[in-house]
């Protein structure tokens, strides 16, 4: 990490921003995760422990117009297109007041006019979908962007590869990821593909891609701004291989003991908030005191949104039958 | 096979359709096509014939062969203000988008209110021996998939107004038009825009004997069977259906209020097909009004086969209706 480079790219406040994000996005999900074990959750957790700064990284490095289709531990960028932790934890309890009015539950929220798009659980439906909002901007001859991504579970699906593919051919202004985690539930890689990197998949349709260190916040946020500014300047798609590590289990209802305990304990030492500091540190732009007063900051945002969830009302039975058909068009 | 023709100026099915999308691009530059082969071939069917040169590259746009791929492509550029109309090169790979036209195109609006305004074109059906791949009738997997409309027109003037308010429509819709009526059904046309509004049936003929609630090419089966039986003194109505989805419940039930007597016609197989979700509306809610059985024609439950005599074995024919009806008359 050169830390005198990423000084000169990398603003104080947005790096001081992104620590933020990391942060409530890391006490957020411990809080869902203690309400999961307390029986208080509607339905399954999926967390982003450990690889909070995918999401963080990338969604900071987005203009406001730009639109993400985001992957099923991408809770930072939720929070950074502004979607408070009442929402989330609204969502997650199955409120009415929830971004889905209690319709679909955990990360399935999305919201057009803040340029984010409901997660489809079908893994990879969502990155075709991606490419088709690129097109549009490149129909219109916007300079808008597009980021979208899955598992590296979900790369071996057809649409992952039907999405690249479309989106090279027309050189549309997307960016594709892949968060390599090690594992799909409990599927180690070596059996998930015959190649040690994911980024191989994308020479096939002719994109250059790259591998980031998925737990430096730093680096993620360098990495997304080049293809970001590639697909802005009309030369089509990137792809970006995140290596990081599934820190809990494929849900919370996982142990996951399959994981080697050693591989867990390496990774641990690799923690993105821990590396986040380290580089404050070494930047001067922050310290113990400053990493505490953040702490406690998000801490209190968190408990607010919990406190928002729980006084929300559960929605009526009849509400589940409106909104099957749409009466007009939102044009985003 | 019934044509309401009138000399002057005749347009067929397919042209119907290739008018309305011509139209609809010009009303609107949301509009846009999507498919394999659509530009300079004009698609297998040569219904976008012309259209890239007119529209350009970036409107008529040839994709790859990825049917879920470019599917998924329309959902996105849909929900960011464009249009899309999807053709399918056949209704039979449209197997290959169901998850993005189930999953996502159908569903997005009811868990997160983000409306897909766009068309899937699925040339459907039999007849032309086209054999399991090429003739099946795919529109029972969606009737069951809440959030999609579905449209089935039976002739020309249907065709073209239904397909511009598909494109007209917020939601998803798969407009099923049929390949037996594409060169062989023609007729007159309005010069002035006109749609046909998704949700009405339509009585394409008046009796009072026997309701048969058809759709597609079928409709025509009926009208010549109602033609046949005229002789006899058996009076059938055909009721068209021209959507499936929203279904139009009030035109089926006062046509069988009236005449108390139905026939279920579908192309699509038997188990589980349109007519059986009918049957068990009518059972439900005009029990007291039949004066006899509600009897289904409809293919037996094989795939489409290839060869002339199979398919023909498998096609509902006009004798089947004439036959049934002449028993349901005598009850
Ligand atoms: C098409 C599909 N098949 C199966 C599942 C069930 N499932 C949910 S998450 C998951 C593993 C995903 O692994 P990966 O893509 O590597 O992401 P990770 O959860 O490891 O972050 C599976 C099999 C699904 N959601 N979608």
């Amino acid at each position: 990490m050169d830390v005198a480079a990423i000084a000169k790219e990398i603003k104080r406040d947005d790096m001081l921003q992104m620590y933020h994000y990391l942060r409530l996005t890391r006490a957020l999900e411990d809080r869902v995760t203690a309400l999961y074990r307390q029986g208080r959750i509607v339905g399954g957790v999926y967390t982003s422990h450990g690889m909070e700064a995918i999401a963080v990284g990338y969604a900071s490095a987005l203009e406001r117009d730009d639109v993400i289709a985001p992957y099923h531990r991408d809770m930072g960028a939720f929070l950074i297109r502004g979607f408070t932790t009442g929402e989330i934890l609204a969502q997650y309890l199955g409120k009415r007041t929830g971004p889905t009015k209690g319709k679909d539950g955990n990360v399935h929220m999305g919201d057009l006019r803040r340029g984010v798009f409901g997660f489809v659980s079908h893994l990879a439906d969502n990155l075709p979908v991606a490419a088709g909002a690129a097109l549009a901007f490149k129909m219109r001859g916007e300079s808008r962007v597009v980021f979208t991504g899955t598992g590296d579970g979900g790369s071996s699906r057809g649409d992952f590869h039907e999405a690249m593919n479309f989106a090279a051919v027309r050189k549309l202004p997307v960016v594709f990821f892949c968060t390599n985690n090690q594992y799909a539930y409990s599927t180690p890689l070596r059996l998930q593909m015959a190649i040690p990197n994911v980024v191989d998949r994308s020479k096939a349709y002719g994109m250059p891609g790259e591998i980031v260190d998925g737990n430096d916040v730093a680096a993620v946020y360098l990495a997304a701004k080049r293809a970001i500014a590639i697909a802005r300047e009309g030369k089509g798609p990137t792809f970006l291989e995140f290596k990081t590590m599934r820190m809990h289990g494929h849900s919370e209802h996982d142990p996951a003991k399959y994981v080697p305990r050693e591989l867990l304990e390496d990774w641990k030492q690799k923690d993105p908030i821990l590396k986040a500091e380290r580089l404050l540190k070494e930047l001067g732009y922050g310290e113990e005191s400053y990493f505490q007063r953040v702490a406690e900051q998000v801490k209190s945002e968190v408990e607010a949104g919990v406190e928002f969830a729980e006084q929300s009302p559960l929605p009526e039975g009849p509400e589940m039958l409106e909104g099957v058909f749409a009466d007009g068009a939102d044009s985003y | 096979m019934v044509t309401t023709a009138r000399a002057t100026e005749e347009v067929s099915y397919l042209e119907a359709i290739s008018q309305a999308l011509d139209e609809e691009m010009a009303r609107d530059e949301r509009v846009f096509l999507m498919g394999e082969d659509i530009g300079t071939y004009g698609g297998a069917f040569k219904i976008t014939e012309g259209f890239l040169q007119k529209y350009g590259e970036w409107r008529v746009l040839d994709t790859p062969l990825a049917e879920s791929g470019f599917v998924g492509a329309a959902i996105g550029a849909a929900m960011m203000g464009l249009r899309p109309v999807v053709e399918m090169q056949f209704a039979d790979f449209i197997s290959c988008a169901f998850d993005q036209i189930t999953e996502v195109a159908a569903k997005n609006h009811y868990r997160w209110g983000a409306a897909v305004p766009m068309v899937i074109r699925a040339p459907f059906g039999g007849g032309v021996h086209g054999g399991p791949f090429h003739s099946e009738c795919p529109e029972g997997w969606f009737f069951h998939s809440p959030g999609l409309k579905l449209v089935a027109p039976s002739t020309p003037y249907d065709a073209k107004g239904l397909l511009k308010a598909a494109i007209r429509d917020p939601n998803p819709v798969i407009y099923f038009e049929h390949k037996f009526l594409y060169r062989r059904i023609k007729s007159a046309l309005p010069n002035e825009d006109f749609v046909v509004p998704i949700g009405k049936a339509d009585v394409k003929r008046v009796g009072n004997d026997i309701s048969i609630i058809t759709y597609g090419a079928m409709v025509h089966l009926a009208l010549d069977a109602a033609q046949a039986l005229t002789e006899e003194g058996i009076d059938l109505e055909v009721v068209d259906l021209r959507t499936l989805i929203p279904l139009d419940k009030e035109t089926i039930y006062s046509s069988v209020r009236k005449t108390s007597k139905v026939i279920l016609l579908h192309e699509d197989n038997k188990t589980g097909g349109i007519g059986a979700e009918i049957a068990a509306l009518l059972a439900e809610d005009c029990f007291d009004c039949l004066d006899g059985p509600i009897v289904r024609i409809a293919p037996p439950d094989t795939p489409v086969p290839f060869s002339p005599p199979l398919e023909e074995f498998f096609l509902p024919k006009t004798s089947d209706i004439v036959s049934a009806a002449r028993k349901l008359a005598a009850y």
